[in-house]
């Protein structure tokens, strides 16, 4: 067991979230350092995911250090019916660092137990993706210069989304209003909001998008996934309620910026993506830079880094 | 007064716990781990209760249960009444406290969970005490008062 694991962003405090964001901002000036020279990082994705594992992998590569590993899990010995705890206490011995991806809610955590080194989460099922809430976090201060008192509109699979579950524990630190735009069988959770009543925390709810748009700071767009819904006709009735065109930025403020964790597939029309108020590619970008911040904190490199 | 006649027989020393809601009698056995002790016990179930109905009652001889062992009865028969018995005396009542934290007692109630799918010891945090409501501490999902499973 060890302390510097990122396995849920309820793992890092308020304070560790603002060094994290500002070490991310070091390596956006300085991207290419040689912290991990003579290291060895152990890249296990049991299932694939290619966005996160590239991102995780340039990270790696920009500070220098080695990878190990596999990019789905029918390459490892998973299919020989070995453990999680075999396969994580053999690669402990090979490696410094371990990033996991696996389909098993908890695996990381578990992980994290097992292992002599630290493990960051890059995502255990719809459980916790932390490095993405770091980058989406990341991307919020960047465009708005801060991360206080900001009005967040979450839109669309808001029961499921891991996303924006852990971006709501991440912002709640920061005095938010938050605005929930959903379809009523994809509304967020009651505990999520019972746990905003207990922190004072302001909430509404929607189901169109059109009404609240030009309140958003941030408008955090994400996918509504067909096979959530029992009844196909629900979702149809649903899918085009959700979909932000152009058109509708009209009237929305000056700062606002739209985020999205990808891939999309039709909830942003394409004639929003010239937009200067569209951020989703970007945001992409700065996930590397956030995962460096991850990684040198997590291996204790902070003081080594250029300023 | 007369004592009226008990439906089930007295014990000299040891510990009894009654007002076991009548289902829960396999669960609180289970919960205690009270299957694997040499001493002699006896159990009543279906009796009748003015407070619950039915109820169950499990009487162990020269066994006097602590206080970490009565708080798993939180998680089964949080109504549970033990009484400590010495020379047929009641010489002691424990009341069932609700613990903070439930290690390797009760299953995981999210079919994905690491600890359902691999040997994993579960450990949950209990984030509210009536109802009880579970947090796991590996996939951070909530396990309520009516799907909590003893392993």
């Amino acid at each position: 067991m060890n302390s510097r694991s990122l396995v849920s962003i309820e793992d890092y405090s308020k304070e560790e979230m603002l060094e994290v964001l500002e070490l991310a901002s070091e390596f956006e000036k300085n991207p290419n350092q040689d912290l991990l020279k003579g290291k060895v990082a152990a890249s296990l994705f049991f299932e694939p995911s290619t966005r996160t594992r590239l991102s995780f992998e340039t990270a790696i590569n920009r500070l220098g250090g080695r990878i190990v590993g596999f990019s789905d899990a029918s390459s490892s010995s998973v299919t020989k019916g070995e453990t999680l705890k075999d396969t994580i206490k053999m690669v402990d011995n090979y490696c410094d660092l371990i990033i996991m991806r696996h389909p098993v809610e908890g695996a990381a955590r578990y992980a994290s137990e097992v292992a002599e080194h630290p493990v960051l989460n890059a995502g255990d099922g719809a459980n916790q993706h932390p490095s993405q809430t770091m980058l989406d976090l990341y991307s919020i201060y960047k465009t708005q210069g801060t991360l206080e008192n900001l009005h967040i509109c979450m839109v669309g699979d808001l029961k499921y989304g891991r996303t924006v579950h852990s971006l709501l524990q991440a912002m709640s630190h920061f005095h938010p209003t938050f605005h929930f735009v959903a379809p009523e069988s994809l509304k967020m959770p009651e505990a999520y909001k019972l746990n905003l009543n207990k922190l004072n925390i302001p909430y509404f709810e929607y189901t169109e998008l059109d009404e609240v748009v030009d309140r958003a700071d941030i408008l955090y767009m994400t996918r509504v996934q067909r096979e959530r819904f029992a009844d196909p006709l629900e979702y149809e009735k649903v899918k085009n309620v959700y979909i932000l065109r152009n058109a509708m930025l009209a009237n929305t403020k000056e700062n606002m910026r739209i985020l999205h964790p990808l891939p999309r597939v039709n909830e942003i029309d394409p004639d929003v993506d010239d937009s200067v108020k569209a951020y989703y590619f970007e945001q992409a970008r700065n996930g590397v830079f956030a995962r460096q911040a991850i990684i040198a904190k997590a291996l204790g490199l902070e003081k080594q880094i250029a300023r | 007064m007369t004592k009226k006649e008990l439906q089930v027989s007295a014990i000299e020393n040891g510990t009894v716990i009654d007002h076991i809601p009548a289902g829960r009698l396999f669960d609180v056995i289970n919960v205690l781990g009270i299957q694997d002790m040499e001493n002699a016990m006896t159990f009543g179930a279906n009796l009748k209760s003015n407070k619950l109905g039915k109820k169950a009652i499990v009487k162990i001889w020269d066994r006097f249960l602590e206080d970490d062992e009565v708080n798993k009865l939180a998680l089964v028969a949080p109504s549970a009444k033990i009484n400590i018995i010495r020379d047929y005396d009641v010489v002691e009542k424990k009341k069932v406290n609700v613990p903070e934290r439930v290690i390797g007692i009760v299953k995981c109630m999210n079919p994905k969970c690491i600890t359902n799918s691999e040997r994993v010891r579960t450990k949950f945090t209990v984030v509210n005490d009536s109802p009880i409501v579970l947090k796991c501490h590996y996939c951070e999902k909530l396990t309520d008062q009516e799907h909590i499973t003893v392993l």
